[in-house]
């Protein structure tokens, strides 16, 4: 719960969390120590100095240390843990969705897990999903359309391959589909700029809801064109987000674009933990004002508080059936647990 | 050797390091639109001397970039303008460039080294894509986020939409700007619209779109919130390259607000690098 200066309460969902294994005795190869030095890359470039982690920190944290960040230092209400597997990078993988439901198991009605899947296994990503929604229940999946895989150097979310695993979704129930569209992380090569693959989806598949993460910049004109003709595609904010400490004029400009373009409805919040923690870029969002100039260039838009509100929580709640009323009861009566020692 | 276009001769009478330094400010980081040494991805210079100082020269060129997996596609855009670039000047026999510390560093090196063109390693590493299209895709960009400087910057002066859809070229270069970054980046926009034949005559309209239809008042609008957008785009991954190449390298950021690149220090470079950016 994060309580603004005025005392008001605003339930925090964080759309966009990760509980990773980056560590030396994880990696594979260079590709593993590369991959996970990138990430402190950006952790470094645009933390608060007040928040820099050490390096051995950040490749790999314990599960307390993380409820701790998100929960009990910060503001966040629950969390949507995403897997990422990585396993020609990290032996035992970066992020799998096993490893997400041991943090989800310790502590309970906290965390929503996704599963992942590559639908260039063929049979096996259809076996796999149905594992996934059988064994936890899974609500939505990760994507990485640039992933490798053999000698395949990256996927379309229109693949037919793909269409047979997202039909399967669809049956299942697993409703919430993010796919990371965005900064060159991944070795990227045929889609280095191309969302276009989420327009044939989201038209084909209207049941199911497509969170593009990192609101596919720096593709941010592609998307906003694409989210505006499309009602069930989504942007994240992870990494666009922490621009408001380095950077805020320059974030102002591009939730003011987000806003003009697809509206207050369709965006949400994500710290992408553990390269940034929520409560600064919490505090910080909820202090930002757009500039004037840059409100008057779009139709005198505002980040006002309520628009906030539906960012930091409420959009998500409504994508994963979180009733926010009865958490909020169910949250007074259990406080955060401080972690058993 | 006929002279490459916009290839000043005075610049021959330079040291030969700070000819190549001087061409190397030409290349321009096909995402950013922003010179790689202004980047300071250029982090090695040498010239093999020449047994006789008649006979052409060898230049190596070596480069880095933000991250181990920037796009391999930038980086061969990158390598190819570097070469081309400094095989401009006619004492250059040939110019051998390497990237370092990058995924796809080993395969671009070795096809490179070994006489291939980029375009053929390029087509093994990216099957189906074709290296000019990319350059094509990132010369649109940089056209429109050059426009979109100058047209703020003439709008600041209290030129209107209706007046800057029917402007030409020779208005535009008669225009004086207070503000000598506007003259630069007018200068940059010039170059490009030129070099893509946009305009040519003095009549000619000087703020066409990239396809060469003109503006009209009523398109205006849209026009410029597709160069904002394109803008933010670029913003985006210039202020994520730039700090995250200081935070690789672990450069001093000597501005304290945004970061800015400052030259590379020798303990920085890797093994058998030998010169740096100070001319002798």
């Amino acid at each position: 719960m994060y309580i603004t200066p005025e005392g008001k309460e605003i339930f925090v969902v964080d759309g966009h969390t990760h509980f990773w294994d980056g560590s030396p005795e994880n990696q594979a190869n260079i590709h593993g120590k590369q991959f996970i030095d990138c990430f402190y890359a950006y952790h470094s470039n645009l933390s608060p100095k007040e928040q820099l982690w050490e390096k051995s920190k950040f490749e790999k944290y314990s599960a307390d240390q993380l409820y701790n960040d998100l929960f009990i230092e910060g503001p966040d209400d629950i969390a949507i843990l995403n897997s990422t597997y990585l396993k020609d990078f990290y032996k035992a993988g970066f992020n799998t969705i096993e490893r997400n439901h041991s943090v989800a198991k310790k502590y309970p009605n906290r965390f929503i897990v996704n599963g992942s899947f590559d639908p260039r296994d063929g049979e096996k990503a259809l076996e796999y999903i149905h594992w996934m929604k059988e064994t936890y229940n899974i609500q939505g999946v990760k994507m990485y359309t640039a992933e490798w895989n053999g000698s395949s150097k990256g996927w379309k979310l229109n693949d037919p391959d793909a269409y047979k695993c997202f039909e399967l979704c669809d049956k299942l129930g697993i409703k919430n589909i993010h796919v990371h569209k965005g900064p060159t992380i991944i070795p990227l090569n045929k889609d280095a700029f191309d969302v276009h693959d989420v327009d044939y989806a989201a038209t084909d598949f209207q049941n199911l809801n497509w969170i593009i993460e990192h609101a596919g910049l720096p593709r941010l004109d592609d998307f906003c064109w694409i989210a505006t003709q499309e009602t069930n595609v989504y942007a994240g904010l992870a990494v666009a987000l922490p621009f408001i400490h380095t950077r805020p004029r320059y974030f102002a400009e591009v939730i003011a674009e987000l806003l003009f373009w697809i509206g207050p409805d369709k965006i949400l919040f994500g710290s992408d933990y553990a390269i940034w923690t929520p409560k600064w870029l919490v505090e910080k969002f909820w202090a930002c004002q757009l500039p004037a100039d840059i409100s008057a260039e779009r139709v005198g838009i505002q980040l006002t508080d309520e628009i906030k509100e539906k960012i930091l929580g409420l959009n998500a709640a409504r994508l994963y059936n979180i009733d926010i009323a009865a958490r909020k009861a169910e949250f007074a009566k259990q406080p955060v647990l401080i972690a058993a020692e | 050797m006929p002279a490459a276009p916009h290839f000043p001769a005075e610049l021959l009478a330079r040291p030969p390091l700070e000819q190549v330094w001087a061409r190397l400010d030409l290349v321009m980081d096909p995402e950013l639109d922003e010179a790689v040494t202004d980047l300071g991805f250029v982090e090695a210079v040498s010239i093999t001397p020449s047994l006789h100082d008649d006979t052409p020269r060898e230049v190596q060129v070596s480069f880095r970039l933000p991250t181990y997996w920037c796009s391999p596609n930038f980086a061969f855009l990158m390598a190819e303008s570097i070469k081309r670039e400094i095989e401009v000047l006619p004492w250059v026999a040939q110019a051998v460039v390497t990237l370092h510390d990058h995924m796809a560093a080993d395969e671009m090196n070795a096809a490179i080294n070994a006489g291939r063109s980029f375009g053929s390693v390029f087509e093994d590493l990216h099957p189906g894509e074709d290296l000019s299209a990319l350059r094509e895709k990132f010369d649109r960009k940089a056209f429109q986020r050059r426009q979109e400087v100058v047209i703020k910057a003439l709008q600041a002066m209290t030129y209107s939409p209706e007046w800057l859809v029917d402007m030409t070229l020779a208005e535009l270069e008669a225009v004086t700007f207070a503000d000598p970054e506007d003259a630069r980046q007018t200068g940059r926009y010039l170059a490009i619209l030129k070099a893509k034949g946009l305009a040519g005559q003095p009549s000619d309209r000087a703020l066409p779109d990239y396809d060469g239809v003109p503006l009209t008042a009523e398109s205006f609008r849209t026009h410029m919130e597709l160069l904002r957008s394109v803008r933010i785009n670029m913003e985006f991954s210039g202020s994520l390259c730039r700090g995250l190449k200081a935070t690789r390298y672990k450069q001093a950021d000597l501005s304290g607000d945004v970061p800015v690149l400052v030259d590379f220090v020798p303990a920085d470079l890797p093994d058998g690098a030998n010169s740096t950016r100070t001319f002798q």
